[in-house]
């Protein structure tokens, strides 16, 4: 394929890639250390005394929340830095005056991302298998979560990058929404074990319906129905990619 | 024939909150035929970088209408887009990336692949003096070569239309000879140039037709000929027998005549005015004129007067 809207894609997405190689110990490293000491802590050390979790080890149980939560981290932090600094350097001008229709660029910030988030991912599914095995109970839902939960947070991230003013305000968010909601999203425990109001209060969380979509993925468990999950997935992401296209559209944050 | 550019009541406001900071445009019309070697003339704040972001799509208009080729910006901003190339008056380049890339990359954003762009790439870079420098980091380039390859960088999709903002600013005069033979000869090949300038060297030397701007709005535009005949400003020097002391230059009060030195006069005529009369109060005061040597009259004169009846006008409205 050679149609001009292809080949713009396809520059911005080798860029995105070249990007994530050459600064692979600030992409693709740390994700893969974190996770490797919540391995040896949560799920050697401390996993070890507690029961199993609908019939897992408490290390198989907390795997595939782990590798979500890289995933939500990775397509987050992809877009919010590489969207920023294009705004921060004036770089962004160089897509601006081209005529690539805003949701191919969209599409080019979005698939950086998604890519950062799959490769992290998969890395840390890599070193998980030092501590523990793995089964794969369906395959597709387990792409499926992970792509649109990967394209959502690529999107959000491009709506903080456009809202920022400061290096400071890309921070806030995963500091201040991203982890707390990912931690308490059901990558630790089943909220059966929960509370009746702390369990009502979690159903509230949209990442325990990724994080739950994914570990079904894997061991074919939920604490929600899988109905529920890809509607919360798949509604989110369609809020997220409306905001995007209309925050382009009105040139807000991007236009002088 | 479609204009390359067709600017109707052009407004832009920049807004703080609900409240308007600067009027920057305030209705701005112009119409710039193809093959123009157009400039826009006028000081700092004037709004030159305004109407230039607009037309290139990194800036939003308030009021007015702007059409690229026969096509509004309104109506199918991409296609208007990919007419333009802009050479923008800050650097805007990623300065970790190599010449080559940044060049490579931007062919890729207009459609172009890699294989496609690269006898370009290496022509324009060549004919900038930046091929030898194609691997090396942006930012280890001079301030003249960094501009040089923004205007590689504008030009590798070939646009019909290119757009300079401040081009030489910060360039050193060897280098901006060569830059403005560059630009000459692209515009012989066809291009379609607007640049702003509040150089008026520049303008004089490169352009057909001026617009000059002030405070958002365009007070004059025509050809630099026509300019400079419009206003007839014309400035010649008087050279004087008698010494030029500060009583008699208490005499000449109100005449258009300046001391240059000890025995030179500078005489400056508006539109009618004629150097009889000068003369005429020379010789009742007593001082008598050996030569007159014409100095011409400069854009840069008409660019001043021009700005100085704009902005008394204002005051007394
Ligand atoms: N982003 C902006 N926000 C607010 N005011 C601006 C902005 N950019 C320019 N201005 C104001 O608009 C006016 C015109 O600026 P500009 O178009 O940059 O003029 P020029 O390029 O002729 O120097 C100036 O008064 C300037 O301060
Ligand atoms: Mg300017």
């Amino acid at each position: 394929m050679k149609s001009p809207t292809f080949v713009g894609y396809k520059t911005m997405v080798r860029k995105e890639l070249v990007r994530i190689f050459r600064i692979w110990s600030q992409t693709l490293l740390p994700p893969v250390i974190t996770m490797s000491l919540y391995f040896v802590v949560f799920g050697g050390f401390i996993g070890s005394q507690l029961a199993p979790i609908a019939g897992y080890s408490y290390m198989q149980y907390i795997v595939p929340g782990l590798v979500m939560m890289t995933i939500i981290t990775s397509s987050y932090m992809n877009t919010v830095s590489t969207f920023y600094f294009a705004k921060w350097q004036h770089t962004i001008d160089e897509i601006l005056v081209s005529p690539m229709p805003s949701w191919v660029v969209i599409a080019g910030y979005v698939t950086g991302g998604v890519l950062r988030a799959f490769l992290t991912g998969f890395l840390v599914v890599i070193v998980s298998l030092l501590f523990t095995h793995l089964v794969i109970s369906n395959i597709f839902i387990l792409f499926a979560a992970a792509f649109l939960t990967s394209i959502l947070f690529a999107l959000a991230g491009i709506v903080n990058a456009i809202y920022a003013k400061s290096f400071d305000a890309i921070s806030i968010v995963p500091n201040f929404v991203l982890t707390p909601l990912t931690y308490l999203g059901g990558v630790f425990y089943s909220i059966s074990l929960l509370p009746p109001l702390f369990r009502h209060i979690s159903l509230a969380n949209p990442i325990l319906y990724m994080v739950n979509a994914f570990r079904y993925g894997f061991l074919g468990v939920s604490d929600v129905s899988m109905v529920h999950c890809f509607a919360v997935m798949g509604g989110f992401t369609l809020v997220m990619l409306i905001w995007v296209l209309v925050l382009f559209k009105k040139g807000a944050g991007l236009k002088k | 024939m479609t204009p390359a550019i067709e600017i109707e009541g052009l407004k832009k406001k920049y807004w703080k909150g609900k409240v308007v900071t600067t009027e920057a445009l305030k209705g701005v019309s112009l119409s710039i035929p193809k093959g123009e070697f157009f400039a826009l003339l006028g000081p700092n704040g004037a709004g030159k970088t305004s109407l230039i972001s607009i037309l290139a799509g990194l800036g939003t208009k308030t009021e007015g209408t702007v059409v690229v080729n026969g096509v509004s910006i309104d109506k199918d901003p991409d296609t208007a887009k990919s007419f333009i190339g802009l050479v923008p008056q800050e650097f805007n380049f990623s300065i970790f990336e190599k010449v080559l890339d940044i060049v490579i990359d931007q062919a890729g954003y207009y459609g172009i692949t890699k294989a496609e762009a690269m006898p370009y790439a290496k022509e324009i870079l060549t004919a900038l003096g930046l091929w030898e420098k194609r691997n090396d980091q942006a930012q280890t380039l001079s301030g003249g070569m960094k501009r040089r390859l923004m205007i590689a960088r504008a030009l590798i999709h070939k646009p019909e239309i290119l757009l300079l903002d401040e081009p030489t600013a910060g360039v050193d005069v060897e280098l901006r000879r060569s830059m403005w033979e560059f630009l000459k000869d692209l515009n012989e090949k066809g291009t379609t140039i607007l640049l702003t300038t509040h150089y008026l060297e520049e303008a004089e030397q490169l352009c057909r037709r001026v617009a000059i701007i002030n405070h958002g709005e365009i007070i004059e535009e025509g050809s630099v000929k026509e300019l400079l005949g419009k206003l007839h400003i014309t400035t010649v020097l008087l050279d004087t027998v008698e010494s030029l002391t500060e009583a008699i230059m208490q005499l000449l009060r109100g005449e258009p005549l300046v001391r240059e030195d000890e025995n030179t006069l500078k005489l400056t005529l508006g539109p009618g005015g004629t150097m009889n009369e000068a003369f005429r109060k020379l010789s009742s005061v007593g001082v008598h004129v050996t030569n007159v040597r014409s100095m011409g009259s400069r854009l840069e004169e008409v660019f001043i007067q021009l700005i100085e009846k704009k902005d008394a006008k204002d005051a007394t409205a």
